[in-house]
């Protein structure tokens, strides 16, 4: 049985990831199907060190999940991507916000600080009229919705997770990060 | 008038029933109707990108009979769209479509 107790460092009773820690992060995001020992022998640490790191991340919730990243159109799924910015009442864009991440069709919700207060939601639809009655349907008829801008993807140039890897190098693996 | 289509026609629908008005696929303007009469005040105020997006979609037909089920008012509907209008000289004879429907069921 593992106790994340035993492989925890601690200070003022808050757990840090240290340089082993975020290069095991980033060889995970690279890819999560590696073995322990792969991931060992490319840090050049023990599989057992490898293990234990992501067993105590798994449990502080570093990690949350290993997921499979699918790209819908190959898999002949859902076809239209769309972002949407919903423009509501500031009284009701939480609530507004935590509706749209009850449907299935919406991916990613965020909400904005600029001028104007608004969410931003990625969707995906099987064709274009789905995505017409899903805001029509759905999300038009919430109350405090004031207007729903629509921009349809036609062209992807990058997508990706956000990754331990630092682009710059400058700050590689010196970051400290805390968590509970 | 049967009374029972004059207070169907007239009814205040309920949100998720309404109209919303949009002008492209997903872009809704804000502008939305729960009853005829709203419905009609809508039609001169709302964008005309939104009554040509909408007319020859075949919403307005769809809501009217499917939501109001006014079956006479969306057959007058249908007939616009054969018309080919655009702009607003379409503002104008829906707004008269829908006026002189909403006079007939109001006597």
């Amino acid at each position: 049985m593992y106790e994340a107790r035993d492989v925890l460092k601690l200070r003022d009773g808050v757990a840090t990831l240290d340089a082993t820690d975020l290069r095991i992060l980033q060889a995970l995001q690279e890819n999560a199907r590696q073995t322990y020992t792969a991931i060992g022998k490319r840090l050049g640490v023990a599989h057992s060190t490898v293990y234990d790191r992501i067993k105590k991340m798994e449990h502080h919730g570093v990690v949350r999940k290993y997921v499979a990243l699918v790209d819908a159109e190959k898999a002949g799924g859902k076809s239209i991507t769309a972002m949407i910015t919903v423009y509501t009442d500031p009284k009701v864009i939480e609530k507004v916000a935590e509706k749209l991440c009850e449907a299935a069709e919406v991916l990613e919700v965020y909400t904005s600080l600029s001028e104007e207060l608004q969410i931003m939601a990625k969707v995906v639809a099987e064709t274009q009229e789905r995505l017409h009655e899903f805001i029509s349907d759905s999300l038009a008829p919430l109350p405090g919705v004031l207007r729903v801008r629509t921009s349809i993807v036609t062209k992807k140039f990058k997508e990706e997770q956000f990754s331990m890897a630092d682009p710059s190098g400058a700050n590689a693996y010196k970051r400290t990060t805390e968590y509970k | 008038m049967n009374l029972r289509i004059m207070s169907r026609s007239l009814r205040i629908v309920p949100r998720e029933k309404a109209f919303y008005f949009f002008t492209s696929i997903g872009n809704y303007t804000g502008a939305s109707a729960l009853s005829l009469k709203e419905f009609m005040e809508k039609i001169s105020e709302v964008n005309v990108k939104s009554l040509e997006f909408h007319l020859y979609r075949g919403d307005f037909e769809k809501w009217v009979n499917d939501v109001l089920q006014d079956g006479e008012l969306a057959a007058d509907i249908r007939r616009l769209q054969k018309l080919n209008l655009v702009g607003e000289a379409l503002r104008n004879q829906l707004f008269l479509t829908v006026s002189r429907r909403l006079r007939r069921l109001a006597t």
